[in-house]
């Protein structure tokens, strides 16, 4: 860990009683989901904290308790250091308060959350379908959702595929 | 298609005629500027420097529909952009060529999966499919001089009982 | 195939301001198809007249589903999806993968491949910028500077075609260093566009940099003030125009950029003059790197020599049965990642390209994210346009510089 990470890191401990991990010079923080919008007030207005780097998220199905991982990706451009904070979020019925009131750039990431995972984002102001159609069912990045792949046309199989193909009309 | 209807139903042999009309058709076919992905910087390229395309008579590639005959469906064609792409091919006046450009139009490319269409003939109909990822200039031109021989071989008959 | 919808007012009541509603304000349609939106973007415009009040962005139209494909797919396969992310830049996307599958599993790059990493990627980095400056050119209608920037840029595509054989899409970077060594051609191909491109800069800059015509339409545009591009996290040129020095290359130094020597250009002025400004400075520091790395370049080898994630050369699998069966379990199952997961991140033409890469002990990655620059780079355009005329926003969505590739993903 860098060193002058390593105050950061024991305070947010202190103040939130997280747990961290690290991986190859990286700190990963634990929170739960009530203390997230403190912890990112906490790290933007007084350690400086100011890019939100990514949002994103993780299914571990079929484990479900937690299912999906909340990931914060926090870079900080005067001290150079960035962290990782993860919210661990149960299966059924997802929710994660919105970051839109600490960084502008949650808005369209949260829309993506919620499109891709189906992970509820309470007070968003906009919580609209992103990168699917609007009327799309389902969450394309979940583990449960399938590939929808289309076996591929040899030549033994070409007339069968061919036949079934939606070929469009004039 | 009044003139060319009649004198196909007619059963009059029209062979200069033909050759006229399909003559003047290739040598000033105007694109449609339809890049949606990478394949879109590869039409670029055939239309700038080095590769010059207005040699082939596609000076300029009109954006607006309504002026266009050639479609060339550049790019991964996704779900929610499928039926933008009908919508905007019924709404060019005949005659009409469509192109599809790349391994993505042409069968889903190296995109296999819930997102994307395999192949834009699920779409529109297609006339000259070109291969590559992206194709290279010269293979697009290839590909329209493809259209150029099919265009050249068509006569009227075929719009009589197209349209009958 | 969904129909096509019928849009009302209803659902965009929260975005638009109470005018749109009485119909005092007009409702545009900037559709996907359109010629100066750099790709399949729509724009739904709220008008009064020709000023703009509101614009809402509206994405999703390329959208590919690399993130869900790449988990289907081992290691070595998945970097051909890569390439086709930001299509501008897509030696850089690869390196950005590479990076981060290098520091998953901890493999060591030897220094030969890191040189030829650098130079590739920076010659790329120009090639992306001539992209942006012709097609901006060709969007404020000086179309020559269309044809001008396509001529160099096919001078570096056959740079690219003799290293690897692929204009474009190359994936000519692998684990553990690049596919294999560069022809003999090489170095006198980069030297030649080294030695003729300073004077083409200085041409594209006398056509464009003083016109009062260019000048009029891009001053004073699009102001984009420090604190409002940190908050919506926009990265890359566009930050570096607002006046703060933040390149991934000096700050946090990765495949050996601490040993080259260049400036990074800053303007504080935040508008569209200053984001064109600071990328003509960048495409000169860029030939200097390239020139640095070429003239440095050490003889060694150019692929890793651990043979648990690198496939043994050809030679050597006639003779040893240990180099056969790495090879064949290599090809055929992938090498194991360790069940972690890391981020790192990149600097490309357009911002900060991170990827998140989590593991799970198998040779398929478990969840791959790419924190791509241009989503949140479009996020501001909200913010930037209000006031401004119809005319003014192509000159503005020119200068952020989207690819929509990278957007949609």
């Amino acid at each position: 860990m860098d060193k002058k990470l390593e105050p950061i890191v024991k305070a947010v401990q202190d103040k939130f009683s997280a747990t961290y991990e690290e991986f190859r010079d990286e700190v990963h923080l634990f929170l739960k989901p009530e203390q997230i919008i403190e912890a990112l007030f906490l790290l933007r207005d007084e350690y400086n904290f100011e890019l939100l780097s990514a949002l994103t998220a993780t299914d571990y199905w079929p484990q479900t308790t937690p299912r999906f991982h909340v990931i914060y990706q926090l870079t900080s451009l005067e001290k150079n250091l960035s962290v990782q904070i993860r919210v661990p979020v149960n299966g059924d019925s997802p929710k994660v308060p919105t970051a839109t009131g600490v960084y502008g750039v949650a808005n369209w990431r949260e829309r993506e959350l919620l499109d891709m995972f189906g992970i509820e984002v309470e007070g968003h102001p906009d919580p609209r379908r992103i990168l699917m159609p609007e009327d799309h069912e389902g969450h394309p990045l979940r583990k449960d959702y399938p590939l929808g792949y289309e076996e591929p046309q040899f030549t033994f199989n070409f007339d069968e595929i061919d036949l079934r193909k939606p070929y469009a009309k004039e | 298609m009044g003139v060319e209807q009649k004198l196909g139903n007619m059963g009059v042999v029209t062979t200069t005629l033909e050759g006229m009309v399909n003559w003047s058709r290739t040598n000033a076919m105007w694109p449609m500027l339809f890049g949606l992905a990478c394949c879109a910087i590869e039409m670029m390229s055939a239309q700038a420097s080095d590769y010059d395309m207005s040699r082939f008579g596609m000076e300029l590639m009109r954006a607006s529909p309504r002026q266009s005959d050639l479609m060339i469906v550049a790019g991964r064609v996704s779900k929610k952009m499928g039926p933008v792409l009908r919508r905007l091919y019924d709404q060019m006046p005949e005659p009409k060529w469509v192109i599809a450009m790349g391994d993505c139009a042409s069968c889903g490319g190296v995109f296999n999966n819930y997102a994307i269409y395999q192949g834009v003939d699920e779409v529109v109909p297609v006339d000259v499919y070109v291969a590559g990822c992206p194709p290279r200039p010269e293979a697009l031109i290839h590909g329209v001089m493809t259209v150029y021989e099919k265009v050249k071989g068509e006569s009227f008959k075929q719009y009589a009982e197209k349209y009958k | 195939m969904s129909q096509i919808e019928e849009v009302s007012i209803e659902k965009f009541k929260h975005l638009v301001s109470e005018r749109a509603l009485t119909g005092e304000t007009m409702l545009l349609n900037m559709g996907p198809q359109h010629p100066s939106t750099h790709g399949v973007l729509r724009l739904l415009l709220e008008l009064d007249g020709e000023i703009i009040v509101n614009c809402i962005p509206d994405i999703g139209y390329l959208h590919t589903g690399i993130e869900k494909n790449m988990e289907a797919k081992t290691y070595q396969k998945a970097e051909v999806m890569t390439d086709r992310l930001d299509y501008m830049n897509t030696m850089g996307n690869n390196l950005a993968y590479v990076i981060a599958v290098e520091k998953l599993v901890d493999l060591d790059v030897p220094a030969r491949a890191q040189g030829l990493r650098v130079i590739l990627t920076e010659l790329q980095r120009i090639a992306s910028h001539l992209v942006w400056l012709g097609t901006s050119g060709l969007d404020l209608a000086a179309m020559s500077m269309f044809l001008y920037c396509f001529r160099e840029r096919e001078q570096i595509l056959d740079i690219f075609e003799l290293v690897s054989g692929q204009r474009m899409m190359t994936t000519y970077f692998r684990p553990g260093g690049v596919w294999r060594d560069v022809p003999v051609e090489f170095e006198k191909a980069v030297r030649d566009f080294i030695k003729i491109f300073p004077k083409r800069i200085d041409e594209y800059e006398a056509l464009l940099t003083k016109n009062p015509l260019f000048v009029d339409r891009m001053v004073n545009i699009g102001y984009l003030s420090k604190e409002v591009a940190l908050q919506y996290g926009v990265t890359g040129p566009s930050l570096r125009a607002s006046g703060v020095d933040w390149d991934l290359r000096k700050v946090r130094p990765y495949s050996g950029y601490e040993q080259y020597d260049f400036n990074v250009p800053t303007r504080t002025e935040g508008d569209t003059y200053a984001r064109y400004l600071v990328r003509i400075d960048e495409l000169r520091e860029s030939l200097k790197i390239v020139e640095q790395a070429l003239n440095k370049l050490p003889l060694g080898p150019v692929r890793s020599g651990n043979r648990k994630f690198v496939t043994p050369p050809r030679s050597e699998i006639g003779v040893s049965m240990e180099s056969l069966i790495h090879h064949f379990k290599l090809w055929t199952e992938g090498f194991p990642a360790p069940k972690a997961s890391i981020y790192s991140a990149v600097e490309s033409p357009r911002g900060e390209l991170g990827l998140m890469l989590e593991g799970d002990g198998g040779p398929k990655p478990f969840r791959v994210h790419l924190r791509t620059p241009s989503f949140d780079n479009l996020a501001v355009l909200s913010q930037i346009v209000k006031g401004c005329l119809v005319a003014d926003l192509v000159a503005i969505l020119a200068s952020i510089d989207i690819v929509l590739g990278d957007i949609d993903r």
